[in-house]
């Protein structure tokens, strides 16, 4: 049911009073069938550019997307997207909004089936109770959880995240990244997400993407995860390697995110939010030399 | 806390009303008889307001309009919610007809620029006509119905006077929709008919109550101008005949009933909006 996608040579291009500014130049990726992929880059780096031109939220300037065998032209639900703040309609049910989509992907299955379908994937996400709540009777989180049944009940070819846990405390950050794996791995939905967590890309993925600075950004990057599935939080957290590479994803984002732009990189403007500016420096300084203690009590 | 509420609900308004009628009693006029010298008695208007009855005197004179507010003794003596009766069925039709049409220009004006570019300017220029100036039109739009021509020239003047808020309310409410909201439709491929009635009309329902609360304001403001005009029997209609009678105390009895009648409707109206405020 799920497919591989290719993007080639995707570019993204605003025009603006000062004339046009290139968001995104010549993106290329190829995401495997079944693949969990992370885009991480600095804010306003163009990586949910790219994500909205793949749910065809957001016109391709050039370059395409093909998803299977399949030249996407626009939206559809063959793609489940799961938006940043939930967007659940206030005026349905937890319910309801899974059905909205279920509805337009099954409409040849009967009234009841659909509505089993939508069910199934609340009850799965931890919400059996609350299917007749509406979302404001419902806690951010537990908004999200219905953000995320609602993408996998259209069993989509591919799943589209972008920073879904971005607006979430960090327990519940990890809670619903439990329930997003758990999901995942019942059927392996090719899947793109886009964060700038570099602990929660290194937890989720197959393969992490670094995008460099826009405007003009490009793929800068790419590292595999190697750990099996299914993971253990603690375990990888644990693994000797951990540290090493959460290390180099920060030095990509703080260094080489610029100079592979051929620009100056500043540690402490471009500070990810995932890990205190103190300890990702990129310049060595006296008020760093705690570096090391100062990364474990992050984990 | 309890208490509190109740003072600020009830026993403040109380108390202003009270002190509002004491005011009204303390400048309104009476007339008095008095014994002059020679013998003869002379009639005198006292008082700061000179023609103005008091509350007492308002009472005394309309008491039979209130104690049997349904009571139809002839055409131009009835109750007075009986009057108040014949001007709200009116009104309901009116409008009616406003919300029918002034709902679906609202969407158009709110979904489609084009729409607004060409149509915007007039409904501006023809928004702040009065009442009064529309009725003669519609009495003549309609004169070759006959007998029905009053009432269907009152019908015009209500749904377009009162529809100009439901208009303009809904679609600013269309405007106002978030892009996520539309963003999910689009993800969904919704078809337009969907679209409209599962994201954009529940996305638009506070906006448009907002609209349809002042309509029916406006609606309630029209009608008493229209009966004056057509003579069709109604509260406006009392009040212009007890005016051409001399009848001063009928009058105020009536503006009263027209505020106290408009207070419940918008109160009225603004629960059925709460409701949808949730949305």
């Amino acid at each position: 049911m799920s497919d591989h996608v290719e993007l080639s040579n995707l570019t993204k291009t605003y025009t603006t009073p000062k004339g046009p500014v290139v968001i995104v130049k010549d993106f290329n990726l190829r995401i495997a069938d079944g693949e969990f992929v992370t885009l991480i880059g600095h804010s306003g780096c163009g990586k949910s550019t790219v994500l909205s031109m793949l749910a065809g939220l957001n016109p391709i300037t050039s370059g395409g997307i093909v998803l299977g065998s399949r030249e996407l032209t626009g939206p559809g639900p063959d793609r489940g997207v799961v938006f940043q703040s939930p967007n659940l309609l206030p005026w349905f049910t937890a319910l309801e909004n899974v059905q909205l989509g279920v509805d337009q992907v099954f409409y040849t299955a009967s009234r009841e089936e659909r509505r089993q379908i939508a069910e199934y994937y609340l009850t799965v996400v931890g919400l059996g109770d609350c299917l007749h709540k509406r979302p404001t009777e419902l806690s951010q989180g537990m908004r999200q959880r219905v953000g995320i049944a609602r993408a996998f009940a259209l069993s989509p070819k591919m799943l589209l995240l972008d920073e879904p846990f971005g607006m979430l405390d960090s327990l519940t950050r990890f809670e619903l990244q439990g329930v997003l794996m758990e999901l995942w791995t019942r059927n392996h939905i090719t899947a793109l997400m886009v964060t700038h967590d570099v602990d929660e890309a290194l937890y989720l993925s197959d393969r992490i993407v670094m995008m460099t600075n826009g405007p003009e950004a490009f793929v800068g990057e790419i590292m595999t995860v190697p750990w099996s599935r299914p993971r253990d939080r603690k375990s990888i957290m644990e693994h000797p390697d951990y540290y090493r590479m959460r290390e180099e994803l920060i030095e990509f984002l703080n260094v080489r995110a610029y100079t592979l732009k051929g620009q100056e990189p500043h540690g402490s403007h471009a500070a990810p939010p995932s890990a205190p500016a103190k300890a990702m420096s990129p310049v060595p300084s006296p008020a760093n030399s705690s570096r090391a203690p100062d990364l474990a009590s992050v984990a | 806390m309890r208490s509190k509420k109740l003072i600020d609900l009830l026993v403040l308004p109380l108390f202003g009303i009270g002190l509002s009628l004491l005011i009204w009693h303390l400048i309104s006029g009476a007339t008095v008889s008095r014994v002059l010298p020679d013998g003869t008695t002379e009639e005198i208007k006292t008082g700061l307001v000179k023609d103005l009855p008091g509350p007492l005197m308002t009472w005394e004179k309309t008491r039979k309009y209130v104690v049997e507010p349904f009571a139809k003794r002839e055409d131009l003596d009835q109750g007075i919610l009986r009057f108040t009766w014949y001007s709200l069925v009116i009104v309901a039709k009116g409008y009616l007809i406003a919300l029918l049409l002034g709902t679906p220009i609202g969407f158009l004006l709110g979904l489609s620029p084009l729409f607004t570019k060409l149509f915007d300017p007039i409904i501006q220029i023809l928004r702040p006509v009065s009442p009064l100036a529309w009725m003669p039109l519609g009495v003549v739009l309609f004169a070759g119905t006959g007998k029905a021509a009053n009432e269907l020239g009152a019908l015009f003047t209500i749904a377009i006077c009162a529809m100009w808020p439901t208009v303009l309310n809904t679609a600013v409410g269309v405007r106002a929709i978030p892009q996520d909201y539309l963003n999910v439709a689009r993800v969904l491929k919704l078809s337009r008919t969907q679209t409209l009635f599962k994201i954009l009309v529940p996305a638009t329902l506070p906006y448009m109550f907002t609209g349809y609360r002042l309509s029916l304001g406006i609606a309630w403001l029209v009608i008493v101008a229209v009966e004056m005009l057509t003579g069709r029997i109604g509260i406006g209609n009392f009040l212009w005949n007890e005016y051409n009678n001399g009848l001063y105390t009928s009058i105020i009895l009536s503006i009263l009933t027209i505020g106290v009648v408009g207070f419940l409707l918008d109160r009225a109206m603004s629960l059925l909006e709460r409701r949808f405020k949730t949305a």
